[in-house]
């Protein structure tokens, strides 16, 4: 008996020892894991990379690891729409234009890339005219003609080869009919985009659009061989026209790149291309990405979202992890649309009723508190440019106005309350947690709602985002994110807000808010040229839809960003709310 | 014995296709039943920015729009006569046995599956190594002392391996032996076999491992279970009357006698791993089939789906075959039968 509970002890012993181990993991002091020593900072600080440059560094070298817990929709301009992708790929490809390599708002403003210049619009803002830089090459050293940007534009037309990618050139170009080379192979018949000369190009518009420039910095100007072309499979050997080019591509796993040797610095005034070797491990374990990176053994997850409920609290509780983390706004708006084609929402008071009774500090909770985001009080976070904070429906502490709300109730016929449905995407907890406290507060004002959760992948394609299906199962309500496709109105709000981009057969981003007023203000925004005016006019147009409660306001979301100490020249861009990923470097070596 | 291997592998065929008809109809069939369009289908395969023409061509595209059988046979033709893929620059050749185009990547499926494959048999095949040596081994010695302090201590050990999920285990030991104490591969190494041997069991050591304490803790309960009651038969008495040393009564004799339904056990494990070690896989970021099955089946990407039923199905009666083969040479009764 004695020996057995010795052996007992010794055992508890060790599983105690593990856990610790665990719980406690390397020490994450400022020097870190891996071999690398830090940049050129003495000191780490949190939010560093906010606003300021953390670990500051100019020094080239190394191999930059980095690890994304899903795959890419492809590798191919044409064809992807993650945030993260977008970034990524201006370390292999050059837009015309793009964003400025810069920390905060700074780095969500537009500099010329391929192009010597922005855009030169005509007098209506109808077309727009580039001229190339000159000399710039591919990897192979030929160099980049207007054609080649002309002919990556025509193949991104093609939505049967190319699905996933954005569809803003389909929708905004006069195409006059045309579908893209692998259809119609006589690029002269693609008159949307004039190439006078090598370096020249003009995109004639369907409509006017002042703020095509953002459209040119689109990731599918970046240029395409036509002779390089494989259709859907030249995601596997894509033509490098950034700093680096592909060593190894094995899809789905991982992929290598190295430095491309016809990539000229002094063309460029966005990429920094600091380490020697770039290294992609896709498919990781998200848990396993964040352990990585606190060990040292991987420099950034790639998806720029911040690490898993499972380490935040880790980060925040250990003071040296919290030393090299950035909590800032990641971009997202998480909110909750009011289908006013779904009774009695389709009666503005109710909706106001609902927009008063709402605890909006719980669906802060929801989302991971203060670490996870503001507090939201209308649609356009402060991270875009010319975006106004504004709130409608104060409250003490965000907490909802019941009182108000019952008023509110009592002008919509509805003096009891009423009943609807709360939808939301089933994988996503924190939508579930937001949902659930919905309830809770709505009811307060009697206002009961019904959760249905759907699945992630058909939400917005067969639930709902299709209006038949919504009106049928009373739902009134959607738990919803949006993030801008660039920073500014049109990127955040045209898809969102726009009535008529509402699709009868579903697969809609505008999951229900339709106010005829808005058509016009939304096409004098695309053809105001003055950024400022441009910017009151979107600003005003968020406001409407607050004084119509089409959205229940959440979360500007955050993200707990972590820098691991041998990561150097780190800072959130205003672009995309994530680290910008053409400035890194590494001092391991 | 040939006649028999025969039978058995026409039989296999039978339930391969059996089972492709029946995830066909879960795919398609049910949604149909269920009142969606060809256009709701297609709807999961186009961008977030499709409008409606997008969508009808990709469910013209993708084949939504012919009847059921028709698809099932297009399915069928590309098995045996190869297929055609249209890459929008050229017209690409899928060659017999064409498992498809995966919806979402367009990639093909099989040489995925294959590039796949090595993956999961070194992981799989690694472990079931340790496993099966291990577990019968704590077991046989769990049944001889027992009661003793060790066969207390593995039973609560083999408990702790049955109760503990892959996902726990798997990160808390690269937590430990990767991260801190650096004595093993991080998550996501994998070298091929013939690229580095060494290497190779390096990087794949601690998944070995994790899955191995898994499986054996089943293993050493069922050894140990099937050892006491062998142990206590008249002819292992008899055995021993005969003045047989005490290890070739245990091994030739106890153990021989209680492999059956471990070999049995054995089979089913290793041919439902080699379909797919996805807690595993997933835990440890290992590009294997399992990982692959996951994202099929939540991406609802049926091509990658049927082929990874295929692929595990096949592994599941292949084991059985050899299992059933190995019958007859561990016990010498169904031979005779």
């Amino acid at each position: 008996m004695r020996r057995t509970r010795r052996l007992a002890a010794v055992a508890l012993g060790a599983v105690a020892a593990m856990a610790l181990g665990a719980c406690g993991g390397p020490s994450t002091g400022g020097s870190g894991g891996g071999t690398g020593g830090g940049g050129d900072t003495a000191k780490a600080e949190a939010n560093a990379g906010i606003g300021g440059i953390a670990n500051p560094s100019d020094a080239k070298g190394g191999t930059l690891r980095m690890a994304n817990s899903s795959d890419w929709d492809s590798l191919d301009p044409a064809d992807t729409y993650y945030a993260y992708a977008w970034n990524f790929a201006r370390l292999y490809g050059r837009s015309l234009v793009g964003f400025k390599a810069a920390p905060g708002k700074e780095g969500a403003e537009l500099v010329p890339d391929l192009a010597e210049s922005l855009g030169t619009p005509n007098a209506d803002a109808t077309q727009w005219t580039y001229r190339l830089k000159p000399g710039i090459k591919f990897e192979d050293g030929s160099v980049i003609t207007s054609r080649d940007v002309k002919y990556a534009i025509a193949r991104s037309l093609d939505k049967d080869t190319f699905p996933n990618g954005p569809t803003y050139f389909n929708d905004y170009l006069d195409l006059q009919g045309y579908e893209g080379p692998y259809k119609n192979p006589n690029l002269d018949a693609f008159t949307a985009v004039e190439t006078p000369d090598d370096r020249t190009l003009v995109f004639k518009l369907r409509t006017a659009f002042a703020g095509f420039d953002y459209l040119a910095g689109l990731i599918n100007t970046i240029p395409v061989p036509q002779a390089a072309d494989t259709g859907a499979r030249y995601k596997e050997k894509v033509v490098s026209s950034g700093p680096y080019k592909f060593e190894t591509n094995e899809l789905g796993k991982r992929f290598t790149m190295v430095r491309n040797p016809n990539w000229d610095a002094s063309t460029d005034p966005i990429r920094k291309a600091l380490p020697d070797r770039i290294e992609v491990a896709v498919n990781a374990n998200a848990d396993d990405v964040d352990n990585r990176l606190f060990s040292g053994d991987l420099d950034v997850a790639i998806e720029g979202t911040g690490v898993q409920p499972a380490a935040q609290g880790r980060v925040l509780a250990d003071q040296a992890l919290k030393a090299n983390s950035d909590n800032g706004l990641a971009g997202f708006t998480w909110f909750t649309v009011l289908d006013d084609s779904v009774a009695p929402l389709d009666n503005v008071h109710c909706r106001r009723a609902v927009l008063l009774a709402a605890d909006r500090t719980g669906y802060q909770r929801a989302y991971g508190g203060a670490t996870g985001g503001d507090l939201a009080t209308n649609l356009m976070g402060t991270n875009i440019p010319g975006a106004q904070q504004f709130d409608l429906y104060p409250s003490s502490g965000g907490t909802g106005d019941v009182a108000k709300a019952k008023d509110e109730l009592n002008q919509c016929g509805q003096p009891n309350g009423f009943t609807t449905s709360i939808s939301f995407r089933a994988e996503r907890p924190k939508e579930k947690a937001a949902a659930e406290a919905l309830q809770q507060s709505l009811a307060r004002a009697g206002i009961q709602l019904e959760i249905k959760p759907f699945p992630a992948g058909d939400y917005a394609k067969l639930y709902a985002g299709k209006p038949d299906y919504s009106v049928a199962n009373k739902l009134g309500l959607k738990v919803y994110g949006w993030q801008a496709d660039w920073p500014d109105g049109f990127g955040f709000l045209a898809q969102v807000v726009d009535r008529r981009v509402i699709k009868a057969g579903g697969g809609n981003t505008n999951l229900g808010i339709r106010i005829p007023e808005l058509d016009a203000r939304i096409d004098q925004a695309l053809g105001e040229t003055d950024k400022a005016k441009r910017d009151a006019i979107w600003t005003g147009i968020d406001r409407t839809v607050m004084e119509n409660a089409s959205v229940l306001p959440g979360v500007w979301a955050k993200g707990l960003l972590y820098r691991p100490p041998n990561l150097t020249n780190v800072f959130v861009t205003g672009a995309w709310g994530m680290y910008e990923y053409t400035a890194l470097g590494t001092t391991r070596r | 014995m040939l006649a028999y291997v025969a039978r058995r592998i026409v039989a296999a065929v039978v339930l391969l296709g059996i089972v492709t008809v029946a995830t066909f109809a879960v795919f398609f069939l049910v949604p149909r039943l269920a009142g969606a369009t060809p256009q709701d289908l297609a709807a999961r395969y186009v961008g977030r920015a499709a409008g409606e023409a997008q969508i009808q061509a990709a469910a013209e595209r993708l084949g939504f729009t012919d009847p059921l059988y028709v698809q099932y046979g297009r399915f069928v033709k590309g098995l045996v006569a190869g297929a055609e893929y249209d890459t929008g620059a050229s017209v690409e050749q899928c060659p017999a046995p064409c498992l498809g185009y995966s919806f979402i990547t367009q990639n093909p499926v099989l040489p995925d599956l294959l590039d796949r494959l090595p993956v999961t048999l070194s992981l799989a095949l690694g472990a079931a190594v340790l496993w099966l040596v291990s577990g019968v081994a704590i077991g046989v010695l769990s049944a001889l002392r027992r009661g003793s302090a060790f066969d207390r201590a593995a039973m609560g050990v083999a408990l702790a391996g049955v109760s503990l999920p892959i996902f726990f285990t798997g990160l808390l030991t690269l937590s430990i032996f990767s991260y801190g104490l650096g004595i093993t591969a991080p998550g996501g190494s994998f070298t091929r076999l013939d690229e580095n041997p060494l290497l190779w069991a390096y990087d794949l050591l601690l998944p070995w491992i994790t899955l191995a304490f898994l499986y054996s803790a089943a293993y050493a309960r069922l050894t140990r279970a099937g050892m006491l009651d062998t142990m206590g038969e008249d002819f292992i008495r008899t055995a021993r009357a005969k003045g047989l040393p005490e290890r070739t009564v245990v091994v030739r004799h106890g153990l021989r006698a209680a492999l059956t339904p471990i070999l049995t056990l054995f089979g089913l494990d290793l041919g439902l791993l080699l379909g797919g070690a996805i807690l595993t896989e997933s835990t440890f970021s290992l590009p294997g089939i399992g990982k692959y099955s996951v994202d099929a089946v939540v991406q609802n990407d049926l091509p990658k789906v049927l082929g990874v039923v295929l692929i595990g199905s096949m592994f599941i009666i292949l084991a059985n075959l050899v299992v059933d083969v190995l019958y007859a040479v561990v016990d010498p009764r169904v031979r005779a039968g």
